[in-house]
């Protein structure tokens, strides 16, 4: 044997190994016990191949900010209540401030004062009048709200993951991008559209007293109060009925004072409703409330929406209770879910939403794999007409490349997408042009009268720089188009590129290692090429 | 086997035909990708924003009752196609034809469900994409494609030389421009896949025009006598077989998965054989020819001076 031969066959070898090994987990239906230490993860199918959901959401960043300055007012009311300083009004005023308007110029002293300890980061503004009153205003500043932003999305972020975890999705992949973008795909999944409204929904849960003072349909409410409706559906006609309230625009207790929440079935009605559990703030709170409020309609509203306004009939202490409304078990479960995993501290939109359904995705699979198979038979045909047994030498090398191509995609976790099948078919037609490029120098050689033995070198030798040429301005667009894909198209340009450094080394080593295995001794007079 | 013997043809002297060909063809994908720009061609809703959604009927429709359904319940600007086989439809719904993300598909599912009730279907796939983000897309595609083009440019002309540089970028170009006006005649969808496609040919067109400019490259520096005419001539068709063989390979590869790969990629695989084509034809009709015409504008200036 010439030498250097053994160390290639053996790296040829080791290569084809590894790859039938990394490939198991996906050929073998079932691996067997004492496979444990060895690789087990399957090739990772795209979603446009298993079928799935695929979400881009865009978080509402400034009503986080805005959120945040509400719950400054709700708190300087209180403060201020408690201190017995005497104010007009306090609100929210744009995005970025709050306002306080006050009677007279010595209270407004006082409240300058206190604000500046309760509150050193916000700005504050002068004193000025505002029609005939004193007033002022607290600035959240640039960096602050900034930061409320950054945090608003890593909140909705785990908010999201623990919805999707409880909701049972397996191998979900939920991940922040850009600015204020999330990236939620969710392989596999049955009911998308029951997922989307569970991730999509803020789930602000508020309890606001109802003002029965004042009819639904008043012409002017007051400042503090606001109508919103109870939307119930018939289950037997499917018909909507909406009932406005008048409620008091402050809320009593939040969703983020509870602690649990859970689907019950009501044993009378056979209704199921959503039991919800208070922690030891929310529990005095709703014991205070209902103490206080005996007779009187108390509202759960759910993003804007009533629920229910039940009539308070006595005292509940103990921390817990109940939401009723017209659930089925699906919308009580989902409803549950929300309320334990937490408001998003801002709504959220979906920007895209990519779904494919699992029959559309087996669809492609098979459909790839054939055209796959296809464009490999007739690749190999027609280098075996058109080089004979060169050409069939080309053929292992591109069997070589598949093989190759398949583990290191398994071994490394890449993803395949349909657009990934495209490309493997395509580097089988690529794959066999640095063998072309060497057979046609090894033909010019021959002609010149070499013998095989020389020919051969002399063709891969000169084909080298080539060859390197034409592959490093493939890697080069793969590079570019890995960078800035997303899904299918970057499941392509891992394919492409990965194809591109395997067949340097098949064509190079692999396939030359074949013909010095023949041409070694130099007697071999003519070249079937 | 050979498909051809030593071959002497005139490639470089037929520059005016090719020139003239190649100018309609560039002038037809620059104004193609001028629509595109304006987004007056057939955006994919990755760039444009909308809807689209493809069902599975239990019995085959007609297109004029999908659209009639469609149009009863509110959604006017709908575009419908048909694949036969399996009864399947598609929909594209305009941006503007709904409300939010979320909606049109929901609209379109309970309009047939209502409407062919005796017809159930399937949702295969769904496609939402607002506004905001097709906007995204469309500059970082712009962007990848400047960096790509770039990169090569840069490579070429630091392996070769910067007229060679200049050959292979027009080339390039040339072949992407080519798809461009193939897929704006045609009406095919702009879509990602389609980009894809476009950088992919960029790729293998630079692959098809440096194996040419390396073998030129070797004669130059072997036969400093000859005319640079008949330098680049000799060259081509030195490695013509070798241009037609791997043509035909990837020609064959592309081919079955458009004749078998399935709808999905379906126009992708037509963008890549329209590209292998032109990619071919670029790097012997086109990148040489300009590279001959700036090596003699360089040795006449040289002449001038002498």
């Amino acid at each position: 044997m010439p030498k250097g031969i053994g160390w290639r066959i053996g790296l040829i070898g080791i290569f084809v190994l590894l790859s039938f090994l990394y490939l198991t987990p996906t050929l073998v239906s079932k691996l067997p016990s004492w496979w444990s230490v060895l690789p087990k993860d399957k090739i990772h199918l795209g979603l446009d191949l298993q079928g799935g959901t695929h979400l881009v959401l865009e978080v509402d960043t400034q009503k986080a900010v805005e959120g945040t300055l509400d719950i400054v007012a709700t708190d300087l009311e209180d403060t201020l209540t408690g201190k017995n300083l005497h104010f007009k009004r306090i609100s929210r005023t744009g995005s970025d401030a709050v306002t306080v308007v006050l009677y007279e110029k010595g209270t407004a002293d006082a409240v300058q004062k206190l604000l500046k300890d309760k509150y050193p980061t916000y700005e504050q503004s002068p004193l000025h009048d505002e029609g005939g009153f004193v007033a002022l205003s607290l600035r959240v500043n640039e960096k602050d709200a900034q930061d409320r932003k950054d945090k608003a999305v890593q909140q909705a972020l785990e908010t999201i993951r623990n919805r999707i975890d409880q909701f049972g999705v397996s191998e979900p992949i939920i991940q922040r991008e850009g600015i204020n973008h999330i990236v939620v795909q969710l392989p596999g999944i049955k009911d998308p559209q029951r997922a989307i409204e569970l991730i999509g929904r803020t789930a602000r849960l508020e309890f606001k007293m109802v003002r029965e003072d004042i009819p639904p349909s008043a012409v002017t409410i007051p400042d503090d109060a606001e109508i919103m409706k109870e939307k119930s559906v018939d289950a037997a006609t499917g018909a909507v009925s909406e009932v406005p309230y008048v409620l008091q625009k402050k809320s009593l207790i939040t969703g983020d004072l509870l602690t649990d929440a859970q689907v019950r079935i009501d044993s009378q009605f056979n209704q199921p409703y959503v039991a919800i559990d208070f922690n030891a703030l929310g529990a005095k709170l709703f014991d205070q409330v209902t103490a206080a409020n005996v007779g009187k309609r108390f509202a759960i509203v759910l993003d804007n929406n009533i629920y229910s306004a039940p009539v308070i009939r006595e005292r509940i202490s103990g921390g817990s209770a109940q939401i009723s409304g017209n659930f089925t078990e699906k919308t009580a479960s989902d409803l549950a879910i929300v309320l334990r995993a937490g408001a998003l501290p801002a709504p959220v939109k979906i920007i895209q939403n990519v779904t494919v359904g699992p029959s559309l995705g087996q669809d492609s699979i098979n459909k790839g794999l054939m055209a796959g198979l296809i464009g490999v038979v007739l690749v190999v045909v027609f280098m075996a007409i058109y080089y004979k047994l060169s050409g069939m030498v080309a053929n292992i090398g591109m069997v070589l490349n598949v093989i190759y191509l398949m583990g290191a995609l398994a071994a490394m976790g890449a993803t395949l997408t349909l657009p990934g099948i495209a490309a493997i078919v395509l580097l089988i037609g690529m794959s066999v042009d640095s063998n072309v490029l060497i057979f046609e120098r090894i033909r010019e050689e021959l002609a010149l009268g070499k013998s095989p033995k020389a020919a051969l070198d002399a063709g891969y030798d000169k084909a080298f720089l080539t060859i390197m040429d034409s592959h490093i301005t493939t890697l080069i667009t793969a590079a570019v188009l890995f960078q800035f894909g997303t899904g299918p198209v970057k499941g392509f340009a891992v394919s492409l590129s990965l194809g591109v450094i395997i067949n340097l080394f098949t064509s190079l080593i692999g396939t030359k290692v074949t013909f010095d295995l023949f041409l070694h001794k130099g007697t071999v007079k003519n070249m079937s090429i | 086997m050979h498909l051809l013997g030593k071959t002497n043809i005139d490639f470089i002297g037929k520059r005016n035909i090719s020139f003239v060909i190649s100018s309609i063809i560039a002038v037809l994908g620059i104004i193609g990708l001028i629509q595109i720009t304006r987004g007056a061609a057939n955006m994919g809703i990755d760039f444009s924003g909308g809807t689209s959604m493809q069902l599975k009927f239990a019995k085959p429709i007609a297109m004029a009752d999908a659209r009639t359904a469609l149009h009863k319940h509110g959604i006017a600007r709908v575009d419908l196609q048909e694949i036969k086989e399996g009864n399947k439809l598609l929909i594209k719904i305009d941006k503007n034809a709904g409300a939010a993300v979320g909606k049109s598909a929901d609209a379109v599912k309970t309009s047939f469900t209502s409407e062919f009730a005796d017809n159930p279907f399937v949702v295969e796939s769904t496609t939402e994409i607002g506004p905001s983000i097709g906007d995204k897309l469309r500059k970082d595609t712009l962007v990848a494609v400047a960096i790509s083009l770039l990169g090569i440019i840069l490579y070429i002309a630091w392996r070769f030389d910067f007229k060679f540089g200049i050959g292979a970028t027009v080339a390039t170009i040339h072949d992407c421009l080519a798809m461009f006006a193939v897929f704006y005649l045609f009406n095919k969808e702009i879509n990602l896949l389609f980009i894809t496609a476009v950088l992919t040919i960029a790729g293998y067109s630079l692959t098809d025009t440096v194996v040419v400019f390396d073998r030129i490259r070797e004669n130059l520096h072997k036969n400093l006598k000859g005319a640079m005419q008949n330098i680049f001539n000799e060259s081509i068709n030195e490695v013509l077989s070798r241009t037609i063989v791997t043509s035909t390979t990837v020609f064959l590869a592309a081919a079955s998965l458009f004749l078998f790969g399935g709808e999905v990629i379906h126009d992708f695989s037509l963008a890549l054989l329209v590209g292998v084509l032109v990619g071919t034809y670029s790097s012997v009709f086109v990148a040489s020819p300009i590279v001959v015409l700036l090596e003699n504008r360089a040795l006449a200036k040289q002449g001038g001076k002498a």
